[in-house]
């Protein structure tokens, strides 16, 4: 019975180990055991996993070539929806999607769905495997701002229905949130990213970085001087926000995203790399989203001691529970119920602690979520050297303000529909620009759906 | 990668660079930035435009050397090229909103100190072609640290030049020209002062007396120079602004000066260490 077979576990890095170095956590499956957990598949008529995946990979399909043993037929059944399942494989959160619906879920453990599609990936770039068949071209040229996922997964498109895109990335490398966000523990950027953005760039898609769309070109001037049909927004969630409370401006306190793109982009981990990083004996992380667990796990391993300040409850963490429970596998403390109220400084202006106050939820509110109010009186002190705060991002206004006619809602994110189309005649948005900070996957899935919607815009309008 | 097509040596320690850039040639206006990488391993380094050619497609930047950083930069040569050059980058200058008609009947008054003096040239350039009226005050340490004399002589009206030592024009600091020209009753709508962080202090309390309205461009520390990572926040009245997005430029008597030069020296001390080499055989 093939639900009797127990779930194959996947070999990780030591604890011990890994929390003194950058290598990644996760080995992944090797032949056997990928083709033993495929196995695992019930076959169901109504598969739900491709339902609840947001860009509906045939799950099924390449589980069942898997499990054959034929992996270079499961990556190219892959292939035909994803264009990052290396990235994907490692950072979607399936417990939520794909392996959330699996009917084995149920009773017992869900099939790894996550784990076998980075094993297919992986294994196609062991073996060279690229899928580069698209239509000839038709001519008509397509702009995409940002090279993350949403960039990404539309230009992929676009490029194999036969259009030339190029894509403008305002940072040095490509890749996003890929590149500056997540770490080189979690996702591996030459083996991983690099060799993705390689197979998008093996499809003609080509990528122009140290473009700030909004200062060095305009969207209205790739338009109408630079010749592109249509113009496709993934610039994503860039912006940090802070709490807004007394201390915060001092040094040492800094941005999750200051903090990631220092060791991440720029490899400040790496002694051989410029760009200085600074953790102290004790940093304090506010916040408790993937990124905050991100922030904490690098902290760790430049040699802090690591604590995570979060107003709410563990069930409550918005991260994965499986980054949470790495986190708390590599020794940081969390300290729920607990909100910051002051950063504290020494005489040189530096931070020397955080004033915290206990908090209790309340009532659940309109959205069902238990809101955390402060108890009156509970303030204590956390001695720290570094505040890292991670409360969430929001889509950087340069294109908007330097786009006539594209529209943003009370959060600065671009007004567009399912589809991506703005406001703006012949511009389509799609991932954090649009729905504020979300998945790696959800950007990729609005990013493909913009692409069909370039494509009949395109289509109609100069057939 | 984007080559140098032009270099030459201002004085000893400044060097002058032509890039070759044609997208950023074409978007640059006075009071922006950019940032560069020398090489594949660098910092992104902001750096000030001090003029750009859109026929040409090259924008010029000036490098002082002060550190590792900029010494590698200054010791390019041309035909060599930045792994990267990104920008135009933050607000351009709030004049460039002005018609020729209002910046015509305008009188500016320019304080640039020592390298600060490369970033006024195109805003003194700009509003010359659009006829305002400019006096400049270019201050330096010695003689060999005064830049762009004749370039910033062509486009402004009165040039006053004083140096530390008084190996050069007039012996002393720029707040006391400063002083000079408002108390002989010269007046004017808009001062504008880059320089180091303490320069501009203290411009900005020179001018205060005299309620003479000015700005300054701040040149915080940056990593990406577009908004996302916010090392470059400075106090500005009651709000928090990013230096990259919201700046370089704001209203001088708003901006907390002495915790913006606080925050320009958080890695100085990490920086000094990793620059230091035990001499008797103590740390690694």
């Amino acid at each position: 019975m093939k639900n009797k077979i127990p779930r194959v576990p996947v070999r990780e890095q030591d604890p011990v180990a890994r929390i003194g170095n950058f290598q990644e956590v996760c080995y992944g499956y090797n032949e056997q055991e990928a083709m033993l957990e495929a196995s695992r598949c019930l076959d169901c008529k109504n598969p739900k996993c491709i339902v609840n995946c947001p860009v509906n990979i045939q799950i099924p399909q390449f589980l069942h070539e898997v499990e054959k043993g034929n992996f270079e037929e499961a990556a190219r059944i892959i292939a035909m929806d994803s264009s990052l399942p290396a990235v994907c494989g490692r950072v979607c959160p399936q417990e939520s999607q794909c392996e959330g619906a699996c009917i084995l879920g149920v009773k017992n453990e869900p099939v790894a769905i996550g784990k076998l599609e980075r094993f297919v990936a992986d294994w196609s770039c062991e073996h060279g495997v690229r899928f580069t068949a698209k239509e000839p071209s038709n001519g008509f040229k397509v702009a995409v701002i940002g090279s993350g996922p949403a960039g990404i997964a539309c230009a992929t498109d676009l490029a194999k229905m036969g259009y030339d895109v190029t894509i403008f990335e305002a940072l040095h490398e490509p890749g996003g949130v890929l590149q500056y966000g997540i770490p080189e523990f979690r996702l591996p950027k030459e083996s991983v990213v690099k060799t993705e953005i390689d197979n998008v760039k093996a499809l003609g898609v080509k990528i122009e970085t140290n473009v700030v769309v909004g200062r060095t070109v305009t969207i209205d001037s790739l338009m109408d001087d630079e010749g592109f049909a249509a113009v496709f927004v993934g610039s994503g969630a860039g912006l940090p926000k802070f709490m807004g409370i007394p201390g915060e401006n001092l040094n040492g306190v800094v941005s999750a995203n200051e903090f990631l793109t220092r060791s991440n982009l720029m490899r400040a981990y790496d002694p051989d790399y410029e760009t200085p990083i600074y953790v102290g004996k004790r940093v304090a992380v506010v916040g408790g989203g993937n990124v905050a667990m991100d922030a904490a796990r690098t902290a760790k391993r430049l040699g802090a001691e690591v604590t995570v300040v979060y107003r709410r409850t563990e069930k409550e963490l918005p991260a994965r529970v499986e980054e949470v429970h790495h986190a708390k596998e590599e020794g940081i403390v969390f300290r729920m119920l607990t909100n910051p109220v002051m950063v504290l400084g020494d005489d040189k202006g530096w931070v020397r602690g955080l004033t915290c106050i206990k908090m209790e939820l309340g009532e659940p509110d309109d959205s069902g979520r238990r809101s955390p109010k402060p108890l009156k009186g509970s303030d204590f002190d956390i001695e720290t050297d570094v505040v890292i705060m991670s409360l969430g991002t929001s889509p950087n206004p340069l294109i908007a303000n330097t786009t006539p006619g594209l529209e943003t809602n009370r959060w600065s994110c671009l007004v567009a529909d399912d589809y991506g189309v703005t406001t703006r005649e012949g511009v389509f948005a799609g991932g954090d620009v649009v729905t504020g900070a979300a998945t790696v996957i959800l950007a990729m899935g609005a990013g493909r759906k913009a692409a069909s919607a370039i494509d009949s815009y395109i289509k109609n309008k100069k057939g | 990668m984007y080559k140098i097509v032009r270099k030459k040596f201002l004085t000893p320690a400044i060097a002058l660079m032509d890039v070759d850039a044609p997208r950023m040639a074409k978007s640059a206006k006075p009071g922006q930035f950019l940032i560069v990488r020398v090489h594949e391993k660098g910092e992104r380094i902001p750096l000030t435009i001090c003029d750009y050619n859109s026929e040409k497609g090259t924008v010029t930047i000036v490098t002082q050397v002060v550190g590792a950083s900029s010494r590698r930069i200054c010791n390019m040569e041309e035909g060599d090229s930045f792994t990267d050059f990104a920008g135009p980058l933050g607000q351009p200058s709030e004049f460039i909103h002005m018609s020729r008609e209002e910046l015509g009947a305008k009188r500016f008054l320019f304080v640039a100190g020592g390298l600060g003096t490369a970033p006024v040239y195109p805003q003194v350039k700009y509003l010359h072609s659009m006829g305002a009226k400019i006096d400049v005050i270019i201050g330096a340490k010695t003689k060999d640290m005064v830049i762009f004399e004749e370039e910033m002589g062509a486009v402004c009206d009165n040039l006053y030049i004083c140096t530390d030592d008084g190996s050069y024009g007039r012996k002393g600091l720029v707040t006391q020209m400063l002083k000079e020209l408002l108390d002989k009753g010269e007046e004017y709508d808009q001062a504008v002062a880059i320089g180091p962080m303490i320069m501009m202090k203290f411009v900005t309390l020179s001018a205060k007396e005299y309620n003479l309205p000015l700005i300054v461009s701040l040149n915080t520390l940056m990593v990406d120079g577009t908004g996302m990572c916010g090392a470059c926040r400075v106090s500005v009245g009651d709000q928090v602004k990013f230096a990259c997005v919201d700046g370089p430029e704001f209203d001088a008597y708003k901006v907390d000066f002495d915790e913006a030069m606080r925050r320009q020296g958080m890695y100085k001390s990490i920086e000094a260490e990793a620059d230091h080499k035990c001499k008797i055989g103590l740390g690694k």
